[in-house]
């Protein structure tokens, strides 16, 4: 009797445990960044196979440490994006437009463009007409290529492959 | 019998385990809402329940890049409103480069809109990050730095303050449950004119507990700790030598004003500072930097 339980238990175990395994394999995810880069290589000196857009969907297809290789969904390409640069939630770019079908909960969709947004930003902009943001878009308009970084690190003695990510 | 109650008990718990670590999360959000809403336990109090239980990032985790983001522009605009920019494009590229360089090796190098640096015209000594990734360092502040290290120690303190998301930790609890009621109501539809008014209202709100707390107030001592355990890290990484923090913060305590309202007001004093890093074994000993980073960071901040 305690046997049979044990087995029943070990068994469900075993295959929740395998799920997870067939869950990851298929994971499709989203790029919750503005300019998500597709690379070459797990790391953010890698060339840039692709730009991916906010809310472009990807199938996880390896991994590596904090790295995911990833292909479009359409099967176009294929590349490496740091995790921090998805979400498994799926992002609706406009309010109201959905192709999300009833199985997919609310906590499941990131709504781009809703909540604390451009609009938002505007109209705090119009209570708040002391605040410049000139420099902000000045400093943000600053880009450093994988290239530059790539020979800073090496012209300063720094370290290569170190990469971050949530240990 | 005993042996086998006992491993039933293992695969039970070990099953537990497996499921229960999100859901916790969820149950102990709602329930220190309801208690705070029926006047049962403080917000304080309900913020530590949660502290516990790490809801406090689930809660904040409803908000998307995109929206922390666009809390940080304005955060960060209001950051300009009281210190000028310093418009010096060699100053400002070279912070970049370094910062960006140094962000890729933190446990967030993704944002919405990337790591930005900026040197603001000032003699103060002070440094601000927004959530969305802007980062402000003041030119008293790179003038405690004699080293392209002891700079990458303080712009890895400021990114380490993003990666735990100390600004929208500051933002008082009421707002972010009030904008996230708003949202949750709306669902997909798109805004009315009387939402956005009130979602207005809630941003305002945020970046005034955010900005206060950074420029006022400043952060718990512990965060601050926390920011600058992050940065031994980042520089550890980098390859940067670990010991540029302390020595960098050697400088400060020389050149700290008591009293004013920069770093001596928002932050633990240099020295408390140093002793924290060695308490917490982070602590090194300061090296030489290689001639060639000499060379460039007199090059890139020498006229400052």
């Amino acid at each position: 009797m305690y046997h049979c339980r044990l087995i029943m238990i070990s068994l469900s175990l075993l295959s929740l445990l395998l799920l997870n395994t067939v869950g990851e394999a298929q994971q499709v995810m989203s790029i919750q960044v503005r300019e998500g880069q597709l690379r070459t290589t797990p790391s953010h000196l890698g060339k840039f196979v692709a730009r991916l857009s906010y809310g472009d969907r990807v199938t996880v297809i390896a991994g590596q440490g904090a790295w995911k290789k990833v292909s479009l969904t359409d099967g176009k390409y294929q590349g490496w994006v740091h995790e921090t640069a998805l979400t498994s939630k799926r992002i609706i770019l406009k309010a109201g437009q959905s192709d999300v079908g009833t199985s997919v909960s609310r906590d499941e969709i990131a709504l781009a463009g809703k909540g604390f947004n451009e609009e938002v930003e505007a109209q705090y902009r119009k209570n708040n007409i002391n605040i410049d943001y000139n420099w902000i878009n000045k400093m943000e308009a600053i880009k450093v290529s994988p290239e530059q970084m790539e020979n800073f690190i090496r012209t300063g003695q720094l370290a290569q492959g170190l990469e971050g990510g949530k240990p | 019998m005993n042996k086998l109650i006992w491993r039933q008990s293992l695969i039970f718990v070990l099953l537990l385990s497996f499921l229960g670590c999100a859901a916790v999360e969820t149950v102990t959000t709602v329930a220190t809402d309801v208690a705070v809403h029926t006047g049962k336990i403080s917000r304080q109090q309900a913020d530590s329940i949660r502290k516990g239980t790490a809801a406090v990032s689930k809660s904040l985790e409803d908000f998307t890049p995109e929206q922390e983001y666009y809390i940080g522009r304005s955060v960060g605009a209001v950051v300009l409103n009281k210190y000028q920019p310093l418009a010096n494009t060699k100053v400002n590229s070279y912070l970049n480069l370094l910062g960006q360089t140094l962000a890729q090796a933190s446990d967030m190098p993704e944002l919405f809109g990337g790591y930005h640096f900026l040197a603001l015209d000032s003699d103060d000594i002070n440094a601000f990050a927004t959530p969305g990734g802007h980062i402000f360092i003041t030119r008293g502040l790179i003038r405690c730095c004699r080293t392209e290290d002891a700079l990458a120690a303080v712009l890895a303190h400021e990114i380490g303050h993003i990666q735990l998301r100390h600004g929208m930790r500051a933002i008082e609890k009421a707002r972010i449950t009030e904008a996230l009621t708003i949202l949750a109501q709306e669902g997909a539809k798109s805004f009315g004119s009387q939402a956005i008014s009130q979602l207005t209202q809630a941003f305002g709100g945020a970046i005034a507990d955010i900005t206060n707390t950074m420029i006022n107030s400043g952060y718990s001592r512990a965060y601050e700790y926390q920011a600058d355990a992050a940065a031994v890290v980042i520089l550890q990484r980098t390859g940067y030598n670990p010991g540029a923090l302390s020595e960098m913060l050697h400088v400060m305590a020389k050149q700290i004003k008591p009293g004013g309202t920069d770093f001596a007001k928002t932050h633990p004093s240099p020295q408390n500072r140093i002793a924290e890093l060695q308490a917490a074994g982070k602590s090194f000993a300061v090296s030489q930097t290689p001639a060639i980073r000499k060379e460039r960071f007199v090059k890139a901040i020498g006229q400052l």
